[in-house]
């Protein structure tokens, strides 16, 4: 006989007259080395086709499944099923509107990206490519791995509470990340755009955007440097 | 109803996708329709890195184009077009150092240039990398690009047709997942960057969204398909899940072992080993298996013990993090239990150089497309490659496609296109309705999956391929019933059905193809014509749906400089 877990799934309907958020829950059987993602595919192609959520990679490049899981934001595919005993609830991320069960919008994550430069401002132009020392791509290297997962920005309470104002940590990785390679050119705008109250200022050093990053990014730690960045010439 | 008008439409948002838009928005106005957030798209998963033969690291030194080119045509066993090949490696260094200056963190030498790496199948260490995560590297610089340059992204957009009117694409009708609303699209030109069909098979590497719709789209639109047998095997992913492991780890030293602890690919590939083109090394790993020095009768190992912690660490960190994450092994301590699985599709929509089809106004780019530059086996580091020196050349030639519609300047479009996409955007939406029926997605999609590998997979022979193309149409038949959940917000049942639907009619094309090429060439190898029929099959396979059922033509290889020669490594 092999374990089961039950999955006690928020789902929501936005075409069902109702249209209210209830709980349905769901009984899977478990394998060794299963992902909640494999779980979630079971409930979908097993069980219940009207089941929503978002996938594509399986191994935690993409970003795409990023969901709440016993009130922790994490990628589904990331996390074994096995580290859960009894039930464990699914929901969507938190502080972003839900589109359908466990998928959200993410328009304004998305839009926190656009607003910050996301991209390297070039200094010059070289026939071949900029002479780049490894200890300087070391510098940006657990940065340069963030994913776009939005478990950051779930995952912070200011995000949750002031959503229309604070920028929120994944842009703010962004701005370390490009500020802090070498071949580029654009810190000081984009240092511009966060040294506000609704930049840097509004992080409270709380550290879950640091805790629950699946890429183990430091984010925290490149938010204090820009308020550095920001005082200091 | 009223079409949004893009002068150019991509459909697919990877790399391909994206730098087709950037190419095209320096000419016109574009847009990109894409069924998953950019950053999202299968790109990502690329590992091992880009190949250019840049001379970066000392034993690469005398790298040239023409060297990249022959190993390329090579690899491809000779069926590679080699007018494309000849652009392909010939704009590489200028495609590679356009990624670095827009920001990709590539790794680097001591003297701080991009670093590379040895991979299978090339002379020299021709591999640039960023650790082995290169194309999640590129794809995420691709994207800050898009940015940039304010390309216009629709997110979540499922393209369930195109409208085609007097052979001249117009326009596509597109599912907006979101609000669960068709969407009509007009365009002077059409991009189809859309990826590869690699979930065809039930062992795959390939993320879960790569059903080759795309391919399927132009297929229907009467555009041929080309060379679709020619699937490739990658010899090194994870047992089970078959996820990735990049060709890099054998680049940077890795061995193959069989359960007797021999290094068994000195009896495949005695001077390149391990580096041998996939296409080898994956049947020699089969091989190793039937004959019974596998493990468990289902894998090999791949050992990195001897490389150290230092440098797996340094080189290779997301293997580490792979296995530790998902088999809860650390492969400093453990040798990494692998099997061969799907990987890329080298065939695809049938195109030239500048990406045209055969309907006027579309274009094809990237995996789903075949140039054809991998022939019957692509070379690891040369897709990535592709998407970016192809992106560029298709996004030119389909800006300048739509400038010269544009003509006068004027934004309007035609009565007659408008009647035209109103009468596929009516036809499409009956196809949006629940299904009641007895069959679901899922198990047709299981059960194909395991048809293909079992009777359409690394060693075909001619009853298993007639088996596949007889379960294929069982299969097809089966769909017709098949149940599909009312709703269309997000409605994934209803997305897998469609996908279904391009997953059985390629899977037909495979097979087909397969049965009818009675020869060994490259990734397709047929245990009851084990050589090479260069009198015979140094052609591509063409593929065309007719409503009789599929037709298929061969159509002669472009060579220059390499003359067909044995295959040795």
């Amino acid at each position: 006989m092999g374990n089961t877990i039950n999955l006690k799934i928020f789902r929501l309907d936005p075409e069902n007259a109702r249209h209210e958020p209830y709980y349905q829950t769901y009984t899977v059987k478990t394998k060794p080395g299963m992902t909640v993602l494999e779980a979630l595919f079971n409930v979908l192609d097993e069980q219940d086709g009207t089941l929503s959520f978002r996938y594509s990679c399986r191994w935690a490049i993409c970003g795409s499944c990023a969901m709440t899981l016993n009130g922790k934001c994490r990628l589904a595919c990331k996390t074994q099923i096995s580290e859960y005993r009894g039930t464990l609830t699914i929901e969507p991320l938190p502080g972003l509107d839900i589109i359908k069960d466990l998928v959200v919008d993410l328009e304004p994550f998305f839009n926190n990206y656009r607003k910050i430069k996301p991209y390297l401002v070039p200094e010059g132009m070289p026939d071949k490519e900029n002479i780049q020392m490894q200890e300087d791509v070391d510098l940006i290297e657990p940065h340069i791995k963030c994913i776009l997962c939005a478990v950051c920005e779930t995952s912070c309470p200011i995000s949750w509470t002031s959503r229309e104002k604070y920028i929120g940590p994944m842009a703010l990785t962004k701005v370390y990340r490009f500020n802090r390679d070498t071949r580029d050119a654009g810190g000081k705008e984009r240092l511009e755009v966060v040294r506000g109250e609704d930049g840097v200022w509004r992080c409270r050093t709380i550290f879950r955007c640091t805790e629950y990053c699946p890429k183990n990014i430091p984010i925290t730690e490149a938010i204090q440097f820009l308020k550095r960045k920001s005082v200091f010439k | 109803m009223q079409p949004v008008f893009h002068p150019v439409l991509v459909i697919g948002g990877g790399l391909a996708g994206l730098r087709a838009a950037i190419e095209a928005k320096k000419y016109c106005d574009v847009a990109v329709l894409s069924m998953v957030y950019p950053v999202r798209s299968h790109s990502c998963a690329a590992q091992g890195g880009v190949n250019a033969p840049l001379g970066n690291v000392p034993e690469g030194r005398d790298d040239t184009w023409e060297k990249h080119a022959y190993d390329t045509v090579k690899g491809s066993d000779f069926l590679a077009d080699q007018d494309a090949v000849e652009i392909l490696t010939k704009e590489a260094s200028e495609r590679v150092y356009e990624m670095e200056h827009w920001g990709t963190p590539f790794s680097r030498t001591p003297e701080g240039r991009i670093a590379q790496r040895p991979f299978g199948g090339a002379g020299f260490p021709r591999t640039c990398y960023a650790e082995d995560t290169t194309g999640h590297a590129l794809l995420h610089t691709m994207n800050e690009q898009s940015v940039k340059n304010n390309i216009r992204v629709y997110p979540e957009r499922f393209v369930l047709s195109l409208v085609v009117r007097n052979r001249r694409a117009v326009g596509a009708i597109a599912w907006n997942m979101q609000t669960g609303k068709l969407e009509a699209y007009a365009a002077h030109s059409i991009v189809l960057a859309t990826g590869g069909a690699g979930r065809i098979y039930s062992k795959t590497t390939n993320s879960l969204i790569m059903s080759g719709s795309g391919m399927f789209l132009a297929f229907r639109a009467g555009v041929a398909l080309k060379d679709m047998e020619f699937m490739q095997f990658h010899p090194t992913t994870l047992y089970r899940t078959n996820i990735l492991l990049t060709e890099g780890s054998r680049g940077e030293g890795g061995y193959l072992i069989n359960s007797r602890g021999e290094r068994f690919m000195e009896r495949y590939a005695p001077s390149m080993m391990e580096l041998a083109p996939r296409d080898i090394v994956a049947r020699s790993i089969i091989t190793e298996i039937k004959e019974g020095r596998g493990i468990n009768n289902g894998y090999v190992y791949l050992d990195l013990r001897h490389l150290g912690e230092k440098m797996i660490d340094e080189r290779l960190p997301g293997v580490r993090e792979l296995c530790l994450n998902f088999i809860g092994l650390d492969p400093v301590k453990e040798p990494i239990p692998v099997q061969p699985a799907q990987h890329y599709t080298m065939g695809g929509i049938d195109c030239n150089v500048n990406g045209e089809t055969e309907i006027a106004g579309l274009y094809a780019v990237g995996e789903c497309s075949c140039v054809s530059v991998h022939g019957a086996n692509r070379l690891g580091g040369n897709s990535l490659l592709e998407t970016l020196v192809f992106g560029k050349c298709v996004g030119e030639s389909a800006s300048d496609f739509a400038v010269r519609e544009q003509g006068s300047g004027e934004n309007k479009i035609d009565r007659v296109i408008l009647d035209a996409i109103e009468q596929e955007y009516k036809k499409t939406n009956e196809k949006m309705k629940g299904r009641e029926g007895a069959e679901k997605p899922a198990s047709i999609r299981r059960d194909l999956g395991q048809l293909m590998v079992k009777k359409a997979g690394i060693f075909r022979q001619e009853d298993l391929l007639r088996e596949a193309i007889d379960g294929v149409s069982e299969l097809s038949l089966r769909f017709k019933n098949v149940h599909v959940s009312s709703g269309t917000v997000y409605n994934l049942d209803l997305l897998h059905a469609f996908e279904l639907e391009a997953m059985l009619s390629l899977a037909e094309v495979i097979a087909k193809g397969a049965f009818l090429r009675k020869e060994s060439r490259g990734s397709h190898y047929r245990t009851d014509y084990p050589e090479r029929d260069d009198a015979n099959f140094l052609k591509h396979t063409i593929a065309r749906y007719t409503p009789d059922g599929i037709k298929i033509e061969y159509r002669d290889v472009m060579i220059s400089k390499f003359k067909p020669e044995k295959r040795v490594y």
